[in-house]
Parts: C-alpha cells; sequence; structure tokens
C-alpha cells in the first residue's frame, strides 16, 4: 500500500469518523494502479477508482478480472506494480471470501482476535465484542465452535470480528459468495442495517448484479483480464432500503443495465 | 544371542517408524476417525480372529517346527504365561523392571518434547535455521545407537543417564518433524488475519501456528511415544549398570536361554509401547478432538 501523503490520509480519517459523505477527501482513492504478478501476468491495468467516506461501491466483473487483487492493495496485503492507492484510514476492515474463523476458538473468542492483535483495554474489548455479537444477530452462539456453525452464521462471525475495530472502511471479498440465496438476501439486508449504523466507506466484490445493486451507491463494472474500470453506474435508491426493493422495476432495470456493461466487449 | 531381542527391537521400530517419516504429501492423520471400521463386531471380532490365527501360529511354530533342544526359542503360548507372568517371584522381577523401564521412557519422551517442539519452533521462525539444522536431525534419527555407546558411556557412564540419552536419540525425530510441518501448514489465510493486523512473530506463533499445530504434534507425539519404549529397552540392553529394565532382563534371560521370561518380557514391552501410544491418542482427543475432525478417507 502506497499512502502518499500522510498528513492528509490522517485528516481525512477525522472527516470519515464524523461521517461527512458530501464533500471531503476520498477514503479510498487509486490512481492509475496496474498489477503485475512474478509469472508475467496482468491482473490490473490503468485503474482509477474513488470512493467516497460513506460510500459503499460494489465491484462486479468476470473471474480473474483483478477484483480481488485491488483489494488485497487497498488492504496492504499486496502491493501496486504501479500507481498510487491512498487510504485515508489505518482502520480498514477486511472480510474475506471464506470466513476464516480460527477452528479451535469459539465464536466469542474469534469475535474478539483483532481486538487483541490490536491491544485494545480488557473493559474496551469485553464491550466491544458482545456489541459486535449482538450487532450481527449471533446472540446465545458465543460458545459454539465454527463447524458447529452454518455457512451464514460463520459469515456473521466474520463480519463481527471486523465490526469490533469500527473501521470507517471496509473492504468485502465475495463474503457471501458460498452461501445459498436466502441467507445471501438475509445478509444483505443486515449488512446494510450495519451500513447505516456504522456509515463506513465499502468497497463490496460479488459475482452477483442484484447484489451488487441492492447494496451499493454505486456499481463498478470491470472488465476481463487485465482489469480495469468499465463502467461507473449510480444507483438512485435511497436507504433504508427494503427487501421488496427487489422486485421493482427500477430494480430490474438498473441490473440489466449493469449486465450489459458486463457483456459488452468494449 | 541378540539376534531374538534385536528382532524384537526391529518389529516395534518398524511399526512405529513408519508413519514417523517426514510428512510429505499426506497430511498428519491425528486422532483417528472412529467410525472408520463399521460395527463394534467387526471392531472386536476382527481383531479377534487375528488374535487366534497369531496364536494358531505360535503353537504349529512351537510344537510342529521347533524341536525338543529348539524349543527355548520359541516356547508355547501358555508356557509363557505359567513361568513368565503367573511365577510369583519371575513377575514380581518383572514388575519392577517394567518400573524401571517407564522411567526411563517417561523421562526420555518428555525431554524429546521439549527439545523436539523447540528445534522444530526454531526452524519455522527462519528458512536457514532449518536448513541448518533439518538434515542433523535426520541423522540423528538415522545413526546406529550401536556405533554411539563408547561415547555415551565415556561421558555419561552405564546407568540411567545413557539410557534416557538413546531413548531421547531414537523418539526425538517425529516430534521434530511433525510438529515443523503444523507450524508451516497454516491456512494463508489464517496468516493475512493476522497479517492485516501488522502481528509480530511470537503473537503469531502464539495465538496462529501452535495452536494450528497442534493435532500434527500429537501425532508426533505419539509415534514418539511408542519409539521412546524402543528407545528405553534398547538404551537398557546397552547399559545395564544400576537398575534392571525390562531391556536389561531381555538380554539376561536371552543369555540364559530363559524363553519364557525372554518373551513374557516382550510381551509386556509391547504393552507399554501400545499403553503408551493409546494414551497420547487419547490425549490428543482431549486436546483438539473438540475442534479437529480429521477427513475421512
Amino acid at each position: 500500500m502506497t499512502i502518499a501523503d500522510t498528513t492528509t490520509a490522517d485528516t481525512t480519517a477525522d472527516t470519515t469518523a464524523a461521517g461527512d459523505t458530501a464533500a471531503g477527501a476520498p477514503a479510498l482513492h487509486f490512481a492509475g494502479v496496474r498489477k503485475r504478478f512474478r509469472d508475467g501476468t496482468v491482473a490490473l491495468t490503468d485503474t482509477d477508482l474513488t470512493i467516497r467516506p460513506g460510500e459503499f461501491v460494489s465491484i462486479v466483473g468476470p473471474s480473474g478480472c483483478g477484483k480481488s487483487t485491488l483489494l488485497r492493495i487497498a488492504s496492504g496485503l499486496d502491493e501496486a506494480t504501479t500507481g498510487t492507492v491512498d487510504v485515508a484510514s489505518k482502520n480498514v476492515g477486511y472480510v474475506f471470501q471464506d470466513a476464516t474463523l480460527l477452528p479451535w476458538r469459539n465464536v466469542h473468542d474469534n469475535v474478539r482476535l483483532f481486538a487483541e492483535l490490536e491491544h485494545l483495554g480488557s473493559a474496551e474489548r469485553g464491550r466491544r465484542v458482545a456489541d459486535a455479537i449482538s450487532l450481527v444477530g449471533l446472540g446465545g452462539f458465543e460458545k459454539h465452535l465454527p463447524h458447529e456453525l452454518s455457512g451464514g452464521m460463520r459469515m456473521r462471525t466474520s463480519l463481527a470480528r471486523s465490526l469490533v475495530l469500527d473501521p470507517s472502511i471496509f473492504l468485502f471479498d465475495e463474503p457471501f459468495g458460498a452461501l445459498d440465496e436466502i441467507t445471501r438476501e438475509r445478509l444483505n439486508d443486515e449488512l446494510l442495517r450495519m451500513f447505516m449504523l456504522r456509515r463506513f466507506a465499502a468497497l463490496f466484490i460479488t459475482h452477483s448484479v442484484a447484489e451488487a445493486v441492492f447494496l451499493s451507491t454505486r456499481v463498478v463494472v470491470m472488465s476481463g483480464r487485465p482489469g480495469r474500470v468499465k463502467a461507473d453506474l449510480a444507483v438512485p435508491f435511497d436507504y433504508p432500503r427494503s427487501p421488496q426493493l427487489r422486485y421493482s422495476a427500477e430494480f430490474a432495470a438498473l441490473c440489466g443495465e449493469v449486465s450489459q456493461h458486463l457483456r459488452s466487449e468494449s | 544371542m541378540s539376534v531374538t531381542v534385536s528382532s524384537v527391537v526391529e518389529t516395534d521400530a518398524a511399526a512405529g517408524a513408519a508413519p514417523a517419516a517426514p510428512p510429505t504429501g499426506a497430511a498428519p492423520t491425528g486422532p483417528r476417525p472412529r467410525r472408520r471400521g463399521g460395527s463394534l463386531v467387526s471392531l472386536v471380532l476382527l481383531p479377534g480372529v487375528v488374535f487366534a490365527v497369531f496364536v494358531g501360529l505360535w503353537y504349529a511354530v512351537s510344537d510342529g517346527v521347533l524341536n525338543d533342544q529348539q524349543r527355548f526359542m520359541l516356547p508355547p503360548p501358555h508356557e509363557v504365561v505359567r513361568i513368565g507372568f503367573l511365577d510369583w517371584s519371575n513377575f514380581t522381577t518383572m514388575m519392577s523392571a517394567l518400573r524401571l523401564t517407564c522411567e526411563v521412557t517417561f523421562a526420555g519422551l518428555a525431554i524429546s518434547i521439549v527439545i523436539g517442539v523447540g528445534v522444530a519452533v526454531a526452524m519455522s521462525q527462519a528458512t536457514w535455521i532449518e536448513n541448518s539444522l533439518y538434515p542433523w536431525a535426520v541423522v540423528i534419527q538415522t545413526v546406529p545407537v550401536l556405533a554411539l555407546t563408547p561415547v555415551l558411556s565415556f561421558f555419561f557412564g552405564f546407568a540411567l543417564t545413557s539410557r534416557i540419552i538413546v531413548c531421547v536419540i531414537i523418539s526425538f525425530f517425529p516430534i521434530v518433524s511433525n510438529t515443523l510441518f503444523g507450524l508451516q501448514s497454516v491456512d494463508r489465510g489464517m496468516h493475512e488475519l493476522f497479517s492485516l493486523h501488522h502481528t509480530g512473530r511470537l503473537t503469531r506463533l502464539w495465538k496462529l501456528q501452535l495452536p494450528a499445530a497442534l493435532p500434527s504434534m500429537f501425532t508426533g507425539f505419539r509415534n514418539a511415544a511408542g519409539l521412546s519404549v524402543i528407545g528405553a529397552i534398547v538404551g537398557e540392553f546397552f547399559f545395564k549398570q544400576g537398575e534392571p529394565g525390562l531391556g536389561t532382563n531381555l538380554s539376561v534371560f536371552t543369555s540364559r536361554l530363559e524363553g519364557e521370561r525372554l518373551w513374557a518380557t516382550t510381551l509386556t514391552a509391547s504393552l507399554l509401547g501400545v499403553a503408551v501410544f493409546v494414551f497420547f491418542g487419547w490425549l490428543s482427543r482431549r486436546v483438539v478432538g473438540r475442534w479437529y475432525q480429521p477427513k475421512r478417507g
């Protein structure tokens, strides 16, 4: 991760916390990002993308178009070959494709992990863990081990683990991709509830056009490998969004438009 | 003279060492899935049938193949039981030897676990440490203990200390290899969880790698447990000063041609090996069985 200017980064963090959505510096900014792997594959090319505080941006695109790479670069797990990435806050949540829970820790202790790694005080930790667990609706399951949970519950645990740190930027790498349709829709509703409550900036990767449109303020369509931004569509629906939105004509029309961009060759 | 005894040792060593070979493709098995074989009948009946066949073969060799002058090499099972186990004075001698062998086994195994885990943790921290030490861990495993006996006796005498050292030499490799394997095969995604928060080595080791490695560590402990019994007996066989252990007695009975007591001692030694092996299987299920379910297949 390249943080070009740390001083501006810090001031932006404040704005983010205040939930200023209108103006202010971006929460996350990619400029001319290109990623070439050691084996020569170019995953990303000339990618420019800006996410403002309070925005929920989804990325859809064909498999292998470098969507995940973009997140890995934003989180610092990978570095861009060229280009710059500005991340306004150090407090970034990252939700992986798999729940990646530690199998020997129960729900409560898994949720506590990041709080431990960031050395939060134990009273503060206890309060935040309890909050996060009840926010994702896992109250009563604190003592369960990951293998005793359903896929949806494992993903809730994973969400709670990141929520504990109350991140101002949230990166989601296809978190609900492996879940069945009903569980996925329910988790979408709940994710929006958390988004309303915590007002983080979100970058969300998905294969599902409907999921992208339902969740986001903007949907970004990426091209096939090497990936770059092909289209950037605003989603006009107001929050809070009711589950019924999915059955409206406007929703279907927008999904159609996104799909069209996905299929188009340019 | 040592033919009989070394064959005992070899058989056990082969059984113990096979799964202890450096894990390559196959993951350590950990505690076995219990439903593997099916019904209770087949789990009890089939081994029982094998046991009956084994005893039958024993009688066949003892009575059919060997003549009266040779029978001391493999006396029939009932004689082994009568003289070796049911004779009170022989039995008490054996029990005190068993106690001593247990002491050597447990001391050796404990030292192996401490050194083995320590060495594996060191290796997991840097490739250069792994590259420097691993070949020598293999060498210690493969060096014939017989060749070391003069050196060991020079430094540590002919008694308990040397026995324990032999036990350590024989048992520590599977602990190193399995622990290292466990520490190194932690899921990449889990490592990234810790990387996201810029976690230091020690925290990563303590909160991620060691707990994740526990199942394969227990596989190593279990294999080492079997080997440590062999190690104790081999140690006692070479270093006979002080109180006799099972290994000492094996050597004595061999030279006196006391076949019945020799076989009784051999069986006791095997049972001790099985007991520690089973104990570690149980301990492993207690510690990691709650969250670790080995894949069946």
